[in-house]
């Protein structure tokens, strides 16, 4: 048996780094100080797996080698005049560069889990900026922690233990020296938790936070109530925003994908910039795919722009709204994609989901999805912190080093080396043709 | 692959190092080295008659990569819009001007002759961040200087007097994190900036960890000193960006006086971009040049160098480790924001800026700069930099080099600047026109010198065959009085040579290469090294919010890792 110290968990934008893992053989047998998410993604990774790669014959996907599947995925997209590669925010950093090279190189658009999610916050950011920090920042400072739209309690089960309410920090001893807020349309289990719940009309946060920057002013609001929170209650929190002596906004889905998205964010921002004129706040979106963080810095360095990357013209273009990857489906011009560890078939509106489908489809995963149960080709990857080494980008940027604690099935490689073969063959078909 | 032994004939060759002042001379490279001479016939032959020939660029001090040159990027798509560059059979393609992508800035500064960039200002707790970015950085040697300044361990240790174990600290976070020098910026301020406080003067205790500034700079200094590091300590000092602020300049300058010792010669101190911390006046409406006072004290004492940071009148964005600057800039401009302070060690801002010419202050930064670089008498002190992005693009430099190498060029400039500013400005007075020798050292020899690189910034034999062939011919363009066409023939190199390879031919990558990163490996004494790493275990699980294991960064990361080993007096 042997025993993996300071293993990074691969499940949620914590990256939690002190995970203890036990193997005997080739196969985990214990998982320490992981949460219930972390711990069942270590013990149970062999579940459900694709055992070899498909491809499409004569209408129903038949088992394939690998070089087979490669050359298809290559085929695909090089005959392709406007292919998509999506998701990455499950695979290492490495993966990440090979696709942004691939895309560059079929000229198609590159797109990660980031325009499902936390996108909006990016678009906020352009507009206003952000005040931010590392987690040990919240750890040792924060006497006041707000969750906006977020539940780690149940989405980041360790992020109060090691960054923030309960953390033990140089001058905040846990919960004692904090008190947390919770804005939210439900009572959620971190709402039970909190020193104080704002429930909230849905779909209007923007009202809230607007409301609040007006407190701050101490200018006057005409209504009774705003977003459904009575004006004394939202007049009183502002106060403990103002009297904080650092102060910490934790954002999520619930704010970024609801009515309003990148207007909230902008909101958020604005709000946290306000209450730095009076003390210090910070704000950080609460990531969820381990490496989402990841795939927007890589793609960030490499091509300026963090999602929705569009190589059409040679060069990176970024405009949300026109080159992500459910703006080019919705328009009906991606006619492939190559969707790496993600499930956009399931996720994605019907509409989008049709419309993908209608075109060539590959996917690489190292477990079945709806979207590799309709794909066209699916090759199968090992899990990145598990089977594989790599980099990967904590929700506050700080990159960690996978490790890797079994071998793989025999045969089944990591997303980076799979993209690097489709890159070659890629290159190898243009060759010929050009 | 060897590379290719190549020949460059007839060229005009500038090496100050060696002492030749536009001699025409073969130049043989072989093994990625220069050498004596190498068999013609097998060689490729390079005719460089009506060219010049010198060594690579060697930039001390620029923003190029990390975490917050990355938020940077992203802050600003609207600043790549500007300058959109396709794939091409060599090149990946990218985008940016003040913030551009990896890539591009490894292709445009290869295409400017530069072969070595060293990247100033990272965040320990990040390098991971920082290093991954310089294996995308291609065509340059790089370096990273970890921050010190707001460093926890550091401020105890000190308290504490333990000034062995700090020196034995340092050699073990530059190695654990594969540093090259040690960076200071506003030392003490920025952790106090983490409770929303104000950046401090000398004297003026940190919150929490009764240490001085002054403390902190002197102790460090000496650590440097006695860990016998390649590159002096380098520091953004107190009180950046502030009216008046000449002063904490001076101050900072002469509180490490002591520790260079009698006449040894070797700086032990690297104030940056000092035209950021030149300032005379009271206030914002008076702000004036205080150059002359920091070249006085240049001028008379011999163990601090400098750079620049020199403005240029365009739309660029300020990065810094220097959080509460970058606060009170956002609030005196209005434009976007980033902060981004990191735990137990330093903080970070961001805010675009358009320096303008009709805006008083930004001319008076123009004038500042300018005159710092021609009242400091000897270029050896000198580093020509932008501070980039900081104070202008690094493409900029030609333009740069133009002003100190032509009256004219500057004249130009200041008659179109702000009148008030102009009328309060020495630098129409002042006459001195930068030799191309001089430009030459405040670029790469100077430069190279100061780092500690013994085998580059020259051409003599044995030097690193990082060579830039430039379309200049004195006997046709004279700097003075044509600086456009000086300016033009120093924006593209006709030929850059990177480790005894041709990597840019006319003006554009032919071949990409990675170049490596440098980090320095000083070796202490067993019992210090154990007593430290006992003190950090310890404390890191409070610290941070990392594994010791995982913070320290192991070499299979760094594309061509090439540690420089130095044996420490402690
Ligand atoms: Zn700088």
């Amino acid at each position: 048996m042997q025993t993996y110290q300071d293993v990074v968990c691969t499940v949620c934008g914590c990256l939690c780094d002190d995970i203890e893992v036990d193997v005997d053989g080739n196969k985990v047998m214990k998982a320490r100080n992981a949460c219930a998410m972390g711990t069942s993604k270590f013990l149970s990774y062999t579940h459900d797996r694709i055992e070899t790669p498909m491809v499409r014959k004569n209408g129903s996907t038949q088992p394939a080698n690998l070089d087979e599947a490669v050359t298809k995925v290559a085929e695909m997209l090089v005959n392709a005049k406007y292919p998509a590669i999506y998701g990455l925010a499950l695979s290492s950093c490495e993966a990440v560069k090979v696709a942004i090279e691939l895309t560059e190189e079929v000229g198609g658009v590159m797109d990660n889990q980031s325009v499902v999610c936390h996108g909006p916050g990016v678009l906020g950011l352009h507009e206003i900026g952000v005040s931010t920090c590392s987690l040990g920042e919240i750890k040792h400072r924060a006497d006041l922690i707000i969750c906006w739209g977020c539940n780690p309690d149940e989405a980041h089960p360790r992020h109060f233990e090691r960054y923030s309410y309960t953390a033990k920090g140089r001058w905040r001893n846990g919960k004692a020296d904090r008190k947390l807020v919770v804005v939210d349309v439900r009572q959620t289990s971190t709402a039970r938790k909190a020193d104080k719940f704002v429930q909230i009309d849905q779909g209007k946060d923007y009202e809230l936070v607007n409301a609040l920057r007006t407190a701050l002013r101490n200018e006057q609001i005409q209504q009774e109530k705003v977003a459904g929170v009575p004006v004394e209650d939202i007049e009183e929190l502002a106060e403990l925003l103002r009297n904080a002596e650092f102060g910490v906004i934790l954002f999520g889905l619930g704010v970024t994908q609801t009515v309003g998205k990148g207007r909230n964010i902008d909101g958020l921002f604005s709000l946290t910039r306000d209450l730095n004129k009076y003390t210090k706040f910070q704000i950080m979106p609460a990531r969820g795919h381990f490496n989402v963080n990841g795939v927007n810095e890589v793609s960030a360095w490499q091509t300026g722009f963090p999602y929705g990357i569009d190589f059409s013209h040679g060069y990176p273009w970024y405009n949300p709204g026109e080159t992500t990857v459910t703006d080019i489906v919705r328009r009906g011009e991606n006619d492939a994609m190559l969707v790496i560890a993600s499930d956009p078939i399931a996720h994605f509106p019907k509409d989008l989901a049709n419309r993908i489908r209608k075109s060539p489809l590959a996917a690489i995963d190292p477990v079945h999805s709806v979207t590799t149960l309709v794909a066209d080709v699916v090759i199968p990857s090992a899990f990145a912190g598990i089977e594989c080494e790599g980099i990967a980008y904590r929700m506050d940027g700080v990159a960690l080093p996978l490790k890797k604690v079994v071998e793989p099935s025999q045969g089944v490689l990591s997303d980076e080396d799979i993209l690097k073969k489709i890159l070659g063959k890629v290159r190898e078909l243009k060759g010929r043709s050009g | 692959m060897t590379p290719q032994n190549i020949i460059i004939k007839n060229g005009t060759v500038f090496d100050p190092v060696n002492r030749i002042d536009g001699e025409v001379m073969d130049i043989a490279v072989s093994n990625g080295k220069i050498v004596e001479r190498v068999n013609e016939s097998s060689a490729i032959v390079i005719d460089a008659s009506g060219k010049v020939v010198l060594a690579g660029g060697v930039d001390i001090h620029s923003h190029i990569a990390g975490p917050k040159v990355n938020m940077g990027r992203i802050l600003r798509p609207e600043d790549h819009y500007r300058n959109l560059k396709p794939k091409t059979a060599v090149k990946r393609s990218g985008v940016g001007t003040s913030c551009p992508s990896t890539f591009t800035t490894g292709y445009d500064y290869s295409e400017m002759g530069y072969t070595t960039v060293f990247e100033p200002a990272n965040p320990p707790l990040k390098m991971l961040h920082v290093i991954d970015e310089l294996n995308d950085t291609p065509m340059l040697d790089k370096a990273c200087y970890p921050l010190f300044g707001n460093n926890w361990h550091v401020m105890e240790y000190l308290k504490d007097n333990r000034h062995d174990e700090l020196a034995a600290y340092v050699a073990w976070m530059l190695k654990s994190v594969k540093g090259y020098a040690v960076k200071l910026v506003n030392p003490g301020g920025v952790e106090n900036w983490k409770w929303g406080g104000e950046t401090t003067p000398l004297d003026e205790p940190v919150k929490h960890f009764d240490v001085t500034p002054r403390q902190i700079i002197q102790g460090m200094c000496n650590a440097v000193k006695r860990l016998n590091l390649p590159h002096q300590m380098h520091i953004h000092a107190n009180m950046l960006g502030t009216p008046g602020n000449y002063e904490t300049a001076l101050e900072t300058l002469d509180s490490v006086r002591q520790i260079a010792g009698a006449n040894d010669g070797k700086p032990v101190i690297h104030l940056t971009h000092v035209q950021f911390n030149i300032y005379g006046g009271t206030n914002w409406m008076n702000l004036s040049s205080g150059a002359e006072h920091l070249a006085k004290y240049i001028n008379n004492h011999n163990h601090a160098s400098i750079d620049i940071g020199q403005i240029v009148f365009s739309d660029t964005t300020t990065m810094t480790a220097d959080g509460p600057f970058e606060f009170k800039l956002q609030g005196m401009t209005g434009a976007r924001w980033i902060n981004g302070d990191i735990e137990a060690e330093t903080g970070c801002g961001i805010v675009p800026i358009h320096y303008k010419k009709s805006n008083y202050v930004h001319a008076i930064m123009w004038i500042t700069g300018l005159e710092a670089s021609l009242m400091i008498d000897d270029p050896w002190k000198v580093c020509m930099t932008t501070d980039h992005p900081n104070g202008g693009y690094f493409t900029t430099y030609p333009r740069v080099m133009a002003w100190l190498m032509s009256k004219k060029a500057r004249q130009k400039l200041t008659n179109k600047v702000n009148k008030r500013a102009r009328s309060k400005t020495a630098l129409e007075s002042l006459d001195r026109e930068y030799t191309f020798s001089e430009v030459l050292i405040s670029t790469r020899a100077g430069t190279a010198r100061l780092l500690g690189l013994k085998n580059k910034g020259h051409l003599g034999v044995g030097a690193d065959a990082d060579i830039a062939i430039h379309d200049l011919d004195f006997r046709k363009i004279d700097p003075s009085t044509t600086p456009r066409k000086f300016r033009k023939a120093m924006q593209k190199a006709v030929y850059t040579i990177k480790d005894g390879e041709i990597v840019v031919k006319d003006g554009e990558v032919v071949k990409s290469v990675p170049g490596r990163i440098y980090w320095a490996d000083a070796k202490v004494s067993d019992d210090l090294a154990r007593t430290v790493e006992t003190d950090l275990r310890q404390k890191f699980q409070d610290y941070y919010t990392v594994q010791m294991s995982n913070y320290i960064i192991a070499e299979k990361h760094i594309v061509n890792s090439t540690p420089v080993r130095v044996n420490a007096e402690v």
